[in-house]
């Protein structure tokens, strides 16, 4: 028996778009492979790595936990859509170019959409609100050490106070 | 001048498309691929009576269902063993898709193709297998027992017992002043990268050509492996290595089940087929590590030096052995670490059992030997009443003394000889970061706010770099752009950055102009893989000399063509010119022109060429001993490993009442040789002692006595998050060159993991000293729950 299909209607990174898809579909599979935005992640499935953070209409959420047609109607912003205008980093990708807040990538994308909400709520984090940032999301490579600088320099660059490299 | 680019913390290249999410992983790849899911046992121990696929074969959007039944030829035989070795004489491995018995669960049992991942999953749930129950052999107590067999056909459950030794061990304990005796146990963790493994393969009927995308440490090895299995020359085949997140060694097993069966799937159905894995898969289905029982028998002075030390461990490497016997030889040798024991005996047992496979993790047998030598460093310090950095120094191989031979066997086969190193200084400096000295004062002034402290210390020295080879390929294009291809694969280390660096110094282009290509065997069919530290150290020298010859070569032609000699030339920014005369210069893309005695002009380059002259009209366009192009080829091989060392110390504060586990402070020193890019080994640590914490106080694998993998999810496996990990790490370096290679490197991806257990061990016994003969610590790794346990018995039984 073939699925029944189910439009969904989502604005991803201020673009519209319409795919038709089985209810049971996740929202990261809606992303990655209905919308072909492969950026975001997926590293357990069950909503605890954090590497499919995208936001919806703003606020973090884990994609694989939830269906794409429980976010019809809304904005999604993934890493695709963290770049500035001109195409050039966004001040948490440029963070964590400066500072190596990354090596392998696989988990970076869920990193960088929740700082970007973390530091939209609290634009000046102290080293301990830095860390509890990104308390909620798994890396297996950097030891946390230089993410947490990153988030710091974020801010810095945000704040339009961080000296360029 | 050009900046000399190696030694400097240069920003890695790779991060770019990483951030913006345009990397491409192998899930990423293959849009609208058929996807793959694979029904896995739910048993430890089984026997196949029956496997029923009928219900899945009218399923809607399923294209293929296998079963072992449906192999033919090479991919119905097991799977390769890839190292053997003599001492394992009951080598096993596992069928493509079991055969009649299962011994592990999630071991692979059919494979469904269908049009998405989802309906795979669907169509995995409607095949009904008929099982016949086996008593499942769990934990290395059972495997040792033998009262139950994992394989029929293994006596005793042991696939291999190999003894090294060096002198008389026995004899020299039973004569020395004082003797103790340790056993110790280690358990299961694994590698656990973010990304699990993922295939993707597309069979060309035009041109009868197999190219796979994998999730992999080894292009090459997959390849062949692919080749061999379906068949196919290995000219038909491509491996191709996409972006990895992460590795940590679980990827350099080869060919997973799924590795054969994706091309398989691909060929026969004449359409792109991909499997990634889930979590769970990946826990129950890919590989673990560090198991091990051990039983220590030590004689010593009254200084705390060695005088023998008979070891003995009991190796649980899961229901297969395709990776030989690696990770237990590592630990035999690399257990040694910085000391000298005078006269060494090791034994070890390497033992089947119905859970998943033992294979490599990030230190590979090392993290337990470490944790042996340096639980009995400390053991010894305790009896005597002395300081752990005191007999530790007693026992150190001296700077003079190198290179060090052990007169032992290591994992590639050659003599254990330490290249070079400085120990005594790597103590000093470590003690000093640590602040060890004044540490009693720091503790007193904790337990008066009722706060118990303790310190530990942990050093190991680690085999890297091994062989047998790596090759690079540098060619400059006409655009002056330079191209290396390197066979290994990469993911996540910044091997396009760091060999770039190479590259851009050795032949003076600028580091902008470089682009390294990793493990793709279209670019560089011959090379071995990632794993053993060992991918600056290989790759790294073998793109130094692959760059020296392209420059030798680029010299040459600009020689002849600026009228000019060879010596008199110096590359700078990208062009040849004559030293001190620097208006007379010509372009390495021109030079690359020059290099092609090519009828056809395509480009600027080329029109630039017109102006220089090269080659005797006499003699052949393409002169005898050359070729066409500016590129070179080269490989390198070492007759045998470099040894990096390190020193790692921590500051615990326990509590009291809840023995919960607090990092203060951890500083790590570190002896790699020459550093390409301090950033990125300094990276490299950092990760390496996050998984050192995870491995020491937080993961372990819990199976039950059926065999189940009880925490097979990231739920319940607790791998560190940043509120687990060291708010800072000091680290310092020491820079002891090797003299193996020509840049002086030595290996650093695994040495941050390497002393975790051993180190949080001394740490923790230091801080329960309740009294004076001690709690000790014997088991890692360690909870507060186990950790209040052991309080509560060393309270009713002090002794």
């Amino acid at each position: 028996m073939t699925e029944e299909l189910h439009e969904v209607h989502l604005v991803v990174n201020g673009v519209p778009h319409d795919v038709a898809v089985p209810a049971r579909r996740l929202l990261s599979d809606a992303l990655r492979h209905d919308l072909g935005l492969t950026g975001t992640h997926v590293g357990c499935e069950h909503g605890v790595c954090g590497s499919c953070t995208v936001l919806l209409d703003g606020a973090p959420v884990r994609s694989c936990l939830l269906f794409a047609v429980t976010a019809s109607g809304s904005a999604v912003t993934t890493v695709e859509g963290l770049t500035d205008a001109d195409g050039s980093l966004g001040p948490v990708q440029q963070a964590f170019k400066d500072c190596h807040g990354l090596q392998c990538g696989f988990c970076t994308p869920g990193f960088l959409t929740t700082i970007t909400a973390g530091l939209r709520d609290n634009p000046c984090p102290t080293h301990d609100e830095a860390r509890e940032m990104i308390a909620g999301n798994l890396c297996r490579c950097t030891g946390y050490q230089n993410i947490v600088s990153a988030v710091e320099r974020a801010a810095e660059l945000i704040a339009g106070t961080g000296e360029s490299v | 001048m050009t900046t000399r680019m190696f030694g400097e913390s240069v920003a890695r290249v790779e991060d770019d498309r990483f951030l913006r999410g345009t990397g491409r992983y192998v899930d990423d790849l293959g849009a609208g691929a058929l996807q793959a899911a694979v029904l896995r046992s739910p048993h430890a121990h089984a026997r196949i009576v029956d496997i029923d696929v009928s219900a899945v074969l009218d399923v809607d959007g399923v294209h293929a269902v296998f079963t072992y039944d449906d192999l033919q030829g090479p991919m119905a035989e097991p799977l390769p063993l890839l190292i053997p070795h003599p001492a394992l004489t009951h080598g096993r491995t596992q069928y493509a898709l079991a055969k009649d018995e299962v011994n592990h669960v999630g071991e692979a049992i059919a494979f469904v193709v269908a049009d998405d991942r989802y309906l795979a999953e669907d169509a995995v749930d409607k095949i009904v297998v008929t099982y016949e129950f086996l008593p499942p052999v769990v934990g290395l107590a059972a495997a040792r027992a033998a009262e139950r067999l994992v394989h029929d056909d293994v006596p005793g459950n042991v696939a291999a017992r190999l003894q090294q030794h060096v002198g008389d061990a026995p004899s020299a304990i039973a004569a020395a002043p004082h003797r103790l005796s340790l056993d110790l146990d280690i358990e299961r963790s694994a590698s656990t990268p973010m990304e699990g493994r993922g295939v993707l393969a597309r069979w060309d009927t035009d041109s009868a050509r197999m190219q796979v995308w994998t999730s992999t440490q080894t292009s090459t090895g997959v390849r062949a492996a692919v080749a061999a299995k379906l068949g196919l020359d290995l000219g038909q085949v491509d491996v191709i290595t996409p972006d990895v997140g992460g590795g940590f060694g679980v990827k350099i097993v080869h060919p997973w089940p799924e590795e054969l069966l994706v091309p398989l799937a691909a060929r026969v159905l004449g359409e792109p087929v991909k499997f990634i894995e889930d979590r769970r898969e990946h826990f129950i289905s890919a590989a673990h590590e560090r198991a091990q029982v051990q039983h220590v028998e030590v004689g010593f002075d009254d200084d705390g030096r060695l005088l023998g030390l008979d070891v003995e461990f009991w190796h649980d490497n899961g229901a297969y052995t395709p990776y030989g016997l690696i990770v237990p030889i590592i630990t035999s040798t690399q257990l040694l670490g910085p000391y000298k024991p005078h006269n060494y005996r090791v034994t070890f047992e390497s033992l089947y059992t119905n859970t998943v496979i033992v294979t490599p993790y990030r230190g590979a047998g090392r993290p337990q030997g470490v944790y042996a030598m340096e639980r009995t460093m400390d053991a010894i310090a305790a009896y005597l009443g002395k300081d752990r950095a005191e007999v530790r120094a007693a026992n150190f191989i001296q700077p003079d003394e190198f290179p060090y031979d052990h007169h032992l066997t290591f994992q590639d086969g050659r003599p254990l000889i330490y290249d070079s190193g400085d120990y005594p200084q790597l103590l000093d400096k470590i003690t000093a970061l640590i602040g060890w000295d004044g540490f009693e004062a720091e503790r007193a002034e904790a337990a008066a706010r009722g706060r118990r402290l303790g310190i530990g210390l942990a050093c190991y020295v680690e085999g890297t770099g091994v062989g047998p080879y790596e090759g690079a390929h540098v060619h400059v294009e006409t655009s002056g752009k330079v191209k290396v291809a390197i066979g290994l694969t990469t993911q996540g280390q910044g091997h396009q950055t760091a060999f770039a660096q190479i590259v851009a110094d050795e032949l003076g282009v600028p580091f902008e102009s470089v682009e390294v290509v990793t493990g793709d065997t279209r670019r560089m069919p011959y090379a071995v893989g990632t794993f053993a530290s060992r991918a600056a150290v290989m790759s790294g020298s073998a793109v130094q000399l692959a760059a020296r010859k392209t420059k030798e070569k680029a010299l040459r032609i600009a020689a002849e063509a600026l009228e000019a000699s060879v010596d008199d030339l110096e590359i700078v920014e990208g062009s040849v010119r004559v030293k001190g005369a620097p208006d007379s210069s010509i372009a390495l893309g021109t030079v690359a022109v020059l290099s092609n005695p090519l009828r056809y002009a395509f480009d600027e380059a080329s029109g630039a060429a017109t102006q220089f002259s090269v080659g005797d009209p006499g003699k052949p366009p393409v002169a005898d001993g050359e070729e066409p192009g500016l590129e070179a080829r080269e490989f390198y091989s070492p007759e045998r490993s470099t040894f990096a060392a390190g020193m790692h110390a921590v500051v615990v504060d326990i509590d009291p009442d809840t023995a919960e586990i607090e990092i203060v402070r951890y500083a790590v020193v570190h002896d790699c040789g020459n550093l390409i890019n301090p950033m990125i080994v300094q990276g490299q640590i950092h990760g390496g002692v996050a998984q050192g914490v995870g491995g020491a106080l937080y993961e372990r694998m819990e199976y039950d006595e059926f065999g189940q993998l009880l925490n097979a999810s990231f739920m319940d496996f607790l791998m560190p998050y940043v509120t687990e990990v060291p708010d800072g790490i000091e680290i310092d370096h020491l820079e002891t060159p090797s003299p193996l290679n020509k840049l002086g490197i030595k290996g650093a991806g695994e040495a941050g993991v390497i002393p975790s257990a051993a180190l949080f061990a001394s740490a923790v016994e230091d801080a329960e000293r309740l009294t004076p003969s001690g709690l000790a610590i014997t088991a890692m790794p360690i909870s507060p729950s186990q950790l209040f346990e052991l309080r509560a018995q060393h309270r009713k039984d002090p002794s």
